[in-house]
């Protein structure tokens, strides 16, 4: 029984790592930026999403929307009023603006976990499941709402894959991530590119901060926590690329469940870390990173 | 030697005035300063410090309820004619935060005395500060018997600090009076597993349930400590179930909606009593979206049941001024607040000695039952008294949106009720 448990959990959970990094892998390859405030946008949609329901009692599927249009906004504000200002002063020389960036995200990712303690306390929530109930498969009992979550991952992973391979808006975010300045050259508006990738970045992250806390719930204090897990798997599995970080997320997942399951839970997240250290060890550019 | 100074003043008149006149002011403020001390000590308001963790289900109580014991003593005419001031410091949840708050209340503030914490770590943190600074001391919620061994065993240097909350070993004795009188009693049940967090307060906790468990007819099958950082409670539960308990005995203060939304999700059959804090607050509920139904815990008291006259009057005001029903913290800041102003009112002074001969010597019904500290040859001195007629608790179970007070019988008001999921295996057996 356990080894079922251990296969559905583990694809469940490493479904939404992966949801949580792609966003963050996506943003680093088309605009260069690390936003360290990742978590933070996560925990906006997961506790504005629950706020939401109780205040105007609305069911899982309308939370869940303005959840994710919150993480949206947020991802917007992280852009506009973060990022751009930064990317755009003349007075930051331009081989600093990357360090000024990662410094602004820092702070603005701790100004929001700080803001959201404030306004909901450092509670972990949780919100109510898409789908109540439980499902016996091969005599495990599952709840629908886990199989759900990790179906919904990936129709969102699959659905980014169409904008970005099959739809005309998608293919100058590949290219940006390959050779921005060329892209510049043939002349593509950046600052569209840019808020385009930004838009998608706010849904997916917004997606998977509702998800995480329908299936195990969310905290202001877990912020910080959910930005290292999405930067060590962005990194396990090469900065900036999409597959690289999915394999990366599938790996941690597994590890993570496997040990917790077999050895004790006390030690879920030990050998993930030895193998990113690992693995920046001996191939520092990640799985299928590109430098 | 001529003062330049002197001379350029007197070539000056205005800037002489001014000078002048900031100088005694500054002279004033001096002769202020070194009066205050004396005059905090003489009349004036009275100062308490509450040391609170604002953020955190529990915590949040303690200075909500500190400062409505200050409202209540104060229209009550105060100490002796003298109001009480209450000064706050929250302490984010972090030891360090508290010690600073703790040294900052002794000496800028100069309280009387200080309320603080429901965190034993942050508690253990403080105790030799209160030693070293001569500064009374009471958690309303920190349970780790460490707290008062240290006072039994220094009580020269740890005299100041009090615990005014049940300490483990005595919750964990409630929890098996619970478990004989309301699960092997009914149910027949006869295996337990112990689910706990890791953390101070749960060590002296899970050390008595292994002793006294056993002994109301309550076989333990293994004891899980998991880390309070534990977001995915699949495997523990999981575990447990693979062990087929009668039922999972639990031991958490720092986590409580994870574990009971998982454990309400996953639909795990087995029914759950023991301490879950965060349960005791009225908040639990909407934290939960309902998962908590029928989750039993451990509490100090309930807003709806007279354990004392004292109960419900307190509660009832907490609820009309912040929204929502204090946690077992806030039944326990509101009797500390008015142990130590009944203390400090008996001595007829703030002097420190005289506070703690006085709080040893209270009796007071308070919120909770009669409040009481056991002596210094006590291994437990200067922890609150545990038994009939001073301070038991109470077992609430969560039901449709509500608590139910369901142990002891004396003064329940329903009975005990679970979701249709959980399996009660008394026929198995």
């Amino acid at each position: 029984m356990t080894a079922i448990q251990i296969l559905i959990d583990g694809f469940v959970i490493s479904a939404l790592y992966g949801l949580g990094a792609i966003g963050f892998t996506l943003i680093f390859g088309v605009t260069g930026v690390l936003n360290l405030a990742h978590g933070g946008i996560m925990v906006i949609a997961a506790l504005v999403g629950w706020d939401a329901a109780n205040r105007f009692s609305l069911d899982p599927y309308g939370a869940a929307a303005l959840g994710v249009l919150a993480g949206l906004i947020a991802a917007y504000v992280t852009y506009f009023v973060v990022i751009r200002p930064i990317q755009r002063s003349k007075r930051i020389p331009a081989d600093e603006t990357e360090i000024f960036i990662l410094t602004a995200t820092l702070l603005w990712g701790v100004m929001i976990q700080e803001g959201m303690a404030y306004l909901f306390s450092d509670n972990p929530v949780t919100m109510r499941p898409l789908l109540p109930g439980v499902v016996h498969i091969l005599g495990d009992r599952t709840p629908v709402n886990e199989l759900m979550i990790g179906v919904l991952c990936w129709v969102v992973i699959g659905l980014l894959w169409l904008v970005v391979y099959r739809t005309r808006f998608g293919k100058p975010l590949l290219a940006a991530s390959e050779n921005p300045r060329a892209l510049g050259l043939l002349g593509f508006e950046m600052s569209n590119i840019h808020l385009f990738s930004w838009t998608i970045y706010g849904i997916l992250t917004g997606v998977a901060g509702v998800l995480l806390a329908s299936f195990l719930g969310v905290s202001s204090a877990s912020a910080g926590g959910l930005t290292a897990s999405a930067f060590s798997i962005v990194v396990l599995g090469g900065l900036g690329s999409v597959w690289g970080s999915l394999i990366a997320a599938y790996v941690v997942g597994y590890m993570e469940t496997i040990t917790a399951y077999v050895i004790s839970p006390q030690l879920r997240p030990i050998p993930a870390l030895i193998v990113l250290v690992l693995v920046v060890y001996l191939r520092p550019q990640g799985i299928l990173g590109r430098r | 030697m001529e003062d330049p100074q002197l001379e350029e003043d007197q070539m000056n008149p205005t800037k002489r005035i001014r000078k002048l006149t900031l100088g005694a002011t500054a002279l004033g403020g001096l002769a202020l300063g070194a009066a205050m001390p004396a005059l905090a000590a003489d009349s004036g308001p009275i100062k308490i410090g509450v040391i609170g963790e604002a953020s955190s289900v529990a915590g949040a109580s303690i200075i909500n309820a500190a400062k409505l014991a200050a409202d209540d003593i104060n229209q009550a005419g105060g100490i002796d004619g003298r109001k009480v001031e209450i000064i706050t410091y929250d302490d984010h949840s972090s030891a360090s935060d508290a010690v600073s708050a703790f040294k900052r209340l002794a000496t800028q503030d100069k309280v009387a005395a200080v309320v603080g914490s429901y965190i034993s770590e942050i508690a253990l943190a403080i105790e030799p500060w209160s030693g070293r600074l001569h500064m009374p001391y009471i958690t309303p919620g920190a349970a780790s018997t460490k707290i008062t061994a240290a006072v039994h065993k220094n009580y020269k240097m740890n005299k100041y600090t009090f615990q005014g909350w049940l300490n483990s070993a005595f919750l964990a004795q409630s929890v098996c009076d619970f478990g004989k009188d309301e699960m092997v009693g009914p149910y027949h049940m006869k295996t337990a597993v112990i689910m706990s967090e890791d953390a101070a307060w749960t060590k002296p906790l899970d050390e008595t349930y292994k002793k006294c468990l056993p002994k109301v007819g309550l076989k333990v099958l293994d004891e899980i400590r998991f880390n309070p950082d534990t977001t995915d409670f699949t495997p523990i539960f999981n575990k447990i179930e693979g062990q087929h308990p009668d039922v999972i005995v639990t031991g958490i203060s720092h986590v409580g909606v994870r574990p009971t939304v998982q454990w309400h999700d996953q639909q795990v059959p087995l029914p759950m009593f023991g301490i879950s804090s965060q349960a005791s607050t009225s908040t639990f509920w909407k934290d939960t979206n309902g998962a908590a139904e029928g989750v039993l815990t451990q509490t100090g008291a309930a807003p709806d049941v007279a354990t004392t006259p004292k109960t419900m009057p307190f509660a009832k005001a907490y609820q009309a001024k912040f929204g929502d029903s204090p946690s077992y913290v806030g039944y326990a800041a509101y009797d500390d607040v008015n142990a130590f102003a009944q203390a400090i009112k008996r001595a007829g002074s703030t002097d420190p000695d005289k506070i703690v001969a006085e709080m040893e010597k209270t009796k007071m019904v308070g919120t909770t039952g009669t409040v009481q500290f056991y002596g210094k040859d006590n291994q437990y001195a200067h922890g609150l008294e545990y038994g009939k007629g001073k301070v038991t608790g109470l077992f609430i179970q969560w039901q449709s949106g509500k608590q139910v007070t369901v142990w002891p019988e004396d003064v329940a008001n329903g009975k005990m009720k679970f979701p249709s999921f959980v399996k009660l295996t008394a026929a198995t057996h």
